[in-house]
């Protein structure tokens, strides 16, 4: 019980600062915030279903378009507050996620990882076929506006900055109670073993569909965020490159890790900006500048798996845990995936799977 | 009449592709448990070497051949560097890694080539074929696409069979500690797996890419697509591929002939899922099965 006033206290400390930041800083960087929130509220939700309960999915990405086009939807033709919209978006997904979630229970691995490509390419398309209801290419404009109390002169885009921030904060602040909860700890133990949560009493399957459902909820928050940050709601911003790009933030901030979960997703915000900038000026081609972080993104996804599993998080902690001698430690081994080996599963081809369809 | 047996031949021309991409993914999967999601990039940046050596020498077969060439190496060089040391850990690790690779060879091909969309040259006429006056909805290119992939997996399949390189293949796949107790070098083995996907890889991109346009996603949707066929075949089997990926061309063609075409990975999509549901081993895994 304690752990929540402190986790309250730190978002509300986060909150205060981006608040300042964003009074001081101009358009530009308020833009960049709610990127941030966005990329985090999506990132956050995509560890804990790939780092606490073991699945993978690159098709999160088909979740935030459902949130979005669900809040583009709500807002254009029924005019609710936003509020309200952002909860029903979230619920929308959470629906999704449910399908989807009772779909790939039964799913492991490489099969899940296809599976939820294939849901990534394939949902963005809806709106192609549908140009009637989704708009099409063109996709749907979102109006959003500043609320009358803040006064005419209140940039649109701090307020969007604000408003992203905040639903980002309270969405990790549950996730890191969820982390800490039965369920969070059910999740540890199907990624862990599912033969041993299973004699444990934990129900697999619902674990496994319960942490889809968190995962897509999160995802469509933040598919909603997007699209009154951005104004405009079209299949060509939820390509599987951007589901691949919130797998990229989650892996190199530590799978598992809430905290890491911000640091990917500065970095994947934060950082093509910065190289497009410096390659710009340097005089190398809009297409060199734009790419180089792509490529760049490949290598460090391999050398993180290869090298350094835990990410930017469990680098951290590391540090800390250097300092502040041994204690510390066991936060590292908990937040992130313990690397459990089996190596039966890889060499001997006739194994697991194939017995599974016999019995 | 005339239109049901256009859609049928496009189906099976592009199944062709389908197949081959299914073929390279059971190719790696029969040897390492492993999907690899940068066979399509691997596909693409081989059909851009492609590309570009038939700019600089005039010669389609040139680009051909060095593209193959190209496929193979990439494939050993992908296993030899960044797959092997993932051996023994999770299989999300590898999972990753080969989605690392996928990205690192997108944003490659966009350093080298550029982001735009380059039209790829045919080996033949890309105009229809007609028996007396109907057309049949395909071209001489399709023919030779077709000819090409039942071409290779026909090569395949014998060296698979009846050589002894292939046996080995084939015990390393069916229980590496076994074939490695026998004196195969299973490592070598499993290095020689990914250089043929490599090379089957760069088959579909050269096939694929007169239809689609050459760009460093265009592969994205034929590798998720093969994935599909791959996985109706079982993913143990590369007769399966190659029927999972004949079957899945047709229907695809069906809907994207009948209904709209924008439905088409949605249609893919509910297929995928259905085969997982009904049959998570393939259509193919059953006899294998029970012989176990």
């Amino acid at each position: 019980m304690r752990t929540f006033p402190r986790r309250l206290g730190v978002a509300i400390i986060v909150a205060a600062i981006v608040a300042f930041l964003s009074i001081k800083l101009n358009a530009f960087r308020d833009f960049q915030i709610a990127e941030i929130a966005v990329e985090v509220t999506a990132v956050a939700g995509l560890t804990v279903l790939t780092g606490l309960s073991g699945q993978i999915s690159l098709g999160n990405g088909a979740f935030m378009a459902v949130g979005a086009y669900a809040t583009a939807l709500l807002l254009l033709h029924l005019s609710w507050p936003f509020y309200l919209v952002l909860v029903i978006a979230g619920a929308v997904t959470a629906v999704a996620g449910a399908v989807v979630g009772i779909a790939a229970a039964r799913l492991r691995g490489p099969y899940l990882a296809g599976a939820t490509l294939l849901l990534g390419v394939a949902l963005p398309s809806l709106a192609l076929a549908y140009p009637g209801t989704f708009g099409g290419d063109q996709g749907l404009n979102v109006v959003f506006t500043t609320p009358a109390f803040l006064g005419v002169n209140f940039p649109l885009t701090r307020w969007q900055a604000w408003v992203s921030t905040v639903v980002a904060l309270v969405v990790l602040v549950l996730l890191a109670n969820l982390d800490r909860s039965r369920i969070g700890r059910n999740w540890r133990a199907v990624r862990d073993d599912e033969v041993a949560a299973a004699l444990d009493g934990i129900n697999v399957a619902a674990a496994r569909v319960r942490a889809f459902v968190v995962s897509a909820a999160c995802a469509g928050l933040a598919g909603a965020l997007l699209a009154i940050v951005t104004g405009l709601v079209a299949p060509g911003a939820f390509t599987i490159t951007l589901s691949i790009a919130l797998l990229t933030a989650a892996v190199i901030g530590g799978l598992g890790s809430l905290a890491g979960a911000l640091w990917g997703s500065l970095v994947i915000v934060l950082v093509p900006t910065y190289v497009t900038d410096v390659s710009t000026s340097h005089g190398l081609s809009s297409a060199v500048g734009s790419n180089i972080p792509i490529a760049a993104y490949g290598v460090v996804l391999i050398l993180v798996m290869l090298v350094f599993p835990h990410g930017i998080q469990g680098g951290l902690l590391r540090l800390i845990s250097l300092f502040l001698g041994p204690d510390q430690k066991s936060r590292t081994r908990r937040d992130a995936p313990t690397p459990h080996v089996t190596p039966s599963a890889d060499q001997a081809p006739a194994s697991t799977h194939e017995k599974e369809g016999t019995s | 009449m005339v239109e049901f047996l256009q859609f049928t031949l496009s189906g099976v021309v592009f199944g062709m592709i389908y197949a081959a991409i299914a073929l390279s993914l059971v190719l790696i999967w029969r040897g390492t448990r492993l999907l690899n999601f940068a066979q399509g990039g691997m596909a693409m940046l081989t059909t851009y070497v492609a590309i570009e050596v038939i700019y600089k020498t005039h010669s389609y077969w040139a680009g051909f051949v060095i593209a193959l060439v190209a496929g193979l190496v990439l494939g050993a060089a992908s296993e030899l560097t960044v797959v092997r040391p993932t051996t023994g850990k999770p299989e999300l690790n590898a999972v990753i890694v080969t989605i690392g690779l996928l990205i690192f060879f997108e944003g490659l091909a966009g350093i080298l080539f550029g982001g735009q969309y380059r039209s790829f040259p045919a080996a033949f006429s890309v105009t229809g074929l007609r028996v007396g006056g109907t057309p049949l909805g395909v071209s001489r290119f399709d023919v030779f696409t077709v000819a090409a992939v039942l071409f290779t997996t026909l090569i395949l399949a014998v060296v698979f069979r009846y050589t002894t390189a292939g046996l080995r293949m084939r015990a390393a796949a069916f229980n590496a500690t076994i074939a490695r107790l026998s004196g195969i070098r299973v490592a070598r083995v499993l290095t020689v797996g990914w250089a043929l996907a490599g090379l089957l890889g760069a088959l579909a991109g050269v096939l694929v890419s007169p239809a689609t346009f050459l760009y460093p996603n265009s592969m994205d949707a034929i590798f998720v697509l093969g994935f599909t066929a791959a996985v109706i075949g079982g993913l143990d089997s590369p007769a399966g591929a190659v029927v999972g990926g004949l079957l899945l061309g047709i229907a695809l063609s069906y809907v994207g002939g009948y209904l709209n075409s924008d439905l088409t990975s949605l249609v893919a999509l509910g297929i995928l899922v259905a085969v997982l549901m009904i049959r998570p081993n393939g259509l193919f895994a059953g006899a294998r099965m029970r012989r176990v």
